[in-house]
């Protein structure tokens, strides 16, 4: 079960056309097991945030083949798309991206609304141990823009949490936070791993960030190196 | 995706921009209200304007014609069967005006479901006599209580007592041009020759004002039997049915049924004033353009509000699509939007358009032409009501649903990167 592949990169190829063609990953092949926790890094333009929002299915746009949870995402129509990424994906970006018009806990539990699994109470009861989890129960009921940037991606990795994923992607989550943020978002991921068996892949440019993570990939000019 | 969510989602999103949602709430209220006061102003005074006309006319009017018959003598004569009779000038023989077994007529028509009331009439050629001169004019007799019951006389009735007429013998309503002419007042005598010579002396027991100063000049109102002794008639003589019914639109149905039923002339309302209908269609129609504006350019309000929504909140519709929301819930949380502010904007817009037509009928409006008006004109028909809702809710959710097929299809990569 540990080793169980859930998300599966095969010779992946990405170009933009504007103005001349420049090929931006090249042949990308990477397997991601169950309880992995991988970082890409790579210098500013080495294709990591491209390569990751492939991985998420945002961006379609490419040659080769996504292979996530055993399913190949080719063909898939936008809506079909998007409750892969609700179901399986979890996000967490460099700019925190809560929604400013609700409360922390709301933020967390939209998600949750898309997949209509669970009822609205068992959803919220969730969503407020997940806050707890991460030290912040005490402003569930706050707006998202009276929070500060640690507490805003904290509440972000609860939102990423909330429908049970298979892998939470991260794009630069220390990117915007102190050293004292980030090594608390970092052990939160650790132990997410750890006692939650979460896969996560996390885009940084933080190199002492990346070491401490279980596998590095790097990117060098649209290539693993 | 439960409704509720795409509210939650939605009113979230209204109360960022509660300012913008509310003019454009303000913008629907707006061009409802009018639309209904508009439409309603409009027809009120369409239906007052023919109401001037089509109040005091019968929907169908059974007399006899003088016209030759239609059946000539040579027509009858077998050896000219197969020949064309092209005899000109056939003129009509000594026909009598008056109606066969009138009584039994109206009995029959009494009876008839369709019909809502039938009052008999005479008219009567006479000259009033005012000293030297003489004026033309022409006596109405007519059934008093049936005549206001049906057609209203009593609104035209200004000074004296209507009901005077059926308990003073050989009185007379004078048309008030004619009235003004002779300088008469109530309870004056006046007189009358009738067009065989006779004099007749009239007791003066009110006005009548029709709006139409032609009429008022020279027509004027007695009762039957005042009438049928100008006329030198007996009491059974009746020259004219009218008939009123309970769907004006039968009337020329009805009125060819009649025709052929009681071997009787027969015209219906809208043969004899056919350019009212025409004249009232056209008001609407302009009317009804005015509004439907009206109604559209709210509609390219919702829209710039929404496109101006979108763009703000571009951040929050790529991370809704992040976190895997589909173009279609985003759309429809865009179109709830716009509906809600049509609803709300439709609700409001009714209840305003209401008390705008309350307050434009509280207007005094006073013509001298139309006695029974003291105010301006109103409609409150439910038509206009539901056709604004229904076209603001269509105008609303047009406007909501090309912005929100623009906000569907943001990349949320090309936002995300943006950054």
């Amino acid at each position: 079960m540990k080793n169980k592949i859930v998300l599966e990169a095969k010779s992946i190829n990405k170009s933009f056309y504007n103005p001349v063609k420049v090929d931006v990953l090249k042949d990308i092949n990477f397997n991601l097991t169950r309880g992995e926790y991988a970082s890409i890094i790579g210098r500013s333009g080495s294709g990591k945030s491209t390569l990751l929002y492939i991985l998420s299915t945002m961006d379609t746009d490419f040659t080769g083949e996504l292979i996530i949870d055993g399913i190949s995402i080719r063909g898939k129509t936008e809506k079909q798309l998007a409750a892969v990424r609700n179901e399986k994906i979890g996000f967490v970006f460099q700019f925190h991206y809560l929604l400013n018009e609700f409360t922390a806990l709301k933020n967390v539990m939209l998600p949750g609304f898309k997949l209509d699994k669970l009822s609205e109470e068992e959803l919220e009861h969730n969503a407020y141990e997940f806050l707890k989890d991460l030290g912040i129960e005490k402003l569930a009921h706050k707006m998202a823009y009276q929070l500060s940037g640690g507490e805003k991606q904290r509440v972000a990795i609860a939102r990423a949490l909330i429908n049970d994923p298979l892998v939470i992607m991260c794009d630069e989550p220390t990117g915007n936070l102190d050293t004292k943020n980030a090594d608390i978002v970092f052990n939160i991921f650790k132990e997410l791993t750890e006692a939650y068996n979460k896969t996560l892949l996390v885009v940084t440019h933080d190199l002492n960030f990346a070491k401490k993570t279980g596998r590095i990939i790097e990117l060098d000019d649209g290539k693993i190196i | 995706m439960k409704i509720k969510h795409i509210t939650e989602i939605s009113g979230a999103l209204m109360r960022a921009r509660w300012k913008q949602t509310l003019v454009a709430i303000v913008g629907v209220t707006f061009s409802i209200a009018f639309f209904i006061s508009l439409l309603g102003f409009m027809e009120g005074l369409n239906q007052l304007l023919d109401g001037i006309v089509l109040n005091r006319t019968p929907h169908i009017r059974l007399y006899n014609d003088i016209l030759p018959s239609k059946k000539q003598p040579i027509d009858l004569n077998a050896t000219y069967k197969n020949h064309h009779n092209f005899i000109s000038s056939v003129k009509p023989t000594n026909t009598r005006k008056e109606i066969y077994n009138a009584t039994q007529i109206i009995n029959k028509l009494n009876k008839d479901q369709r019909v809502l009331g039938v009052s008999p009439k005479i008219t009567a050629q006479v000259f009033y006599n005012l000293g030297n001169i003489d004026l033309n004019g022409i006596i109405n007799g007519v059934d008093v209580d049936k005549e206001a019951e049906l057609f209203s006389f009593n609104d035209y009735v200004v000074g004296g007592n209507l009901q005077k007429l059926k308990t003073t013998l050989n009185s007379i309503i004078l048309g008030q041009g004619a009235a003004n002419t002779m300088r008469a007042k109530v309870g004056d005598i006046i007189t009358v020759t009738s067009t065989e010579g006779e004099q007749f002396s009239l007791k003066v027991v009110g006005f009548f004002k029709s709006g139409i100063a032609e009429i008022d000049k020279v027509q004027s109102y007695a009762n039957i039997s005042t009438t049928q002794k100008i006329l030198g008639k007996n009491s059974n003589y009746i020259s004219d049915i009218q008939i009123k019914l309970k769907e004006m639109s039968l009337a020329p149905t009805l009125a060819h049924e009649y025709e052929s039923f009681f071997k009787i002339d027969a015209e219906d309302i809208q043969t004899a004033n056919a350019q009212f209908e025409t004249g009232s269609s056209v008001r609407s129609i302009i009317s009804y353009a005015v509004g439907v504006t009206l109604l559209i350019v709210s509609g390219f309000g919702i829209y710039n509000i929404l496109n101006m929504l979108i763009y703000e909140k571009m951040d929050t519709i790529a991370i809704l699509k992040a976190t895997g929301f589909a173009g279609t819930d985003v759309k429809k949380i865009f179109i709830s939007i716009s509906l809600s502010i049509g609803i709300t904007g439709a609700i409001t817009g009714l209840l305003f358009g209401f008390l705008l037509s309350l307050s434009i009928d509280a207007i005094p409006f006073n013509s001298p032409s139309l006695p029974t008006v003291t105010t301006y004109p109103i409609d409150y028909g439910i038509q206009y009501y539901s056709i604004a809702a229904i076209f603001a809710l269509i105008t609303t959710f047009l406007a909501g649903w090309f912005p929100a097929k623009k906000a569907s299809k943001i990349d949320p990569v090309i936002i995300i990167r943006g950054k």
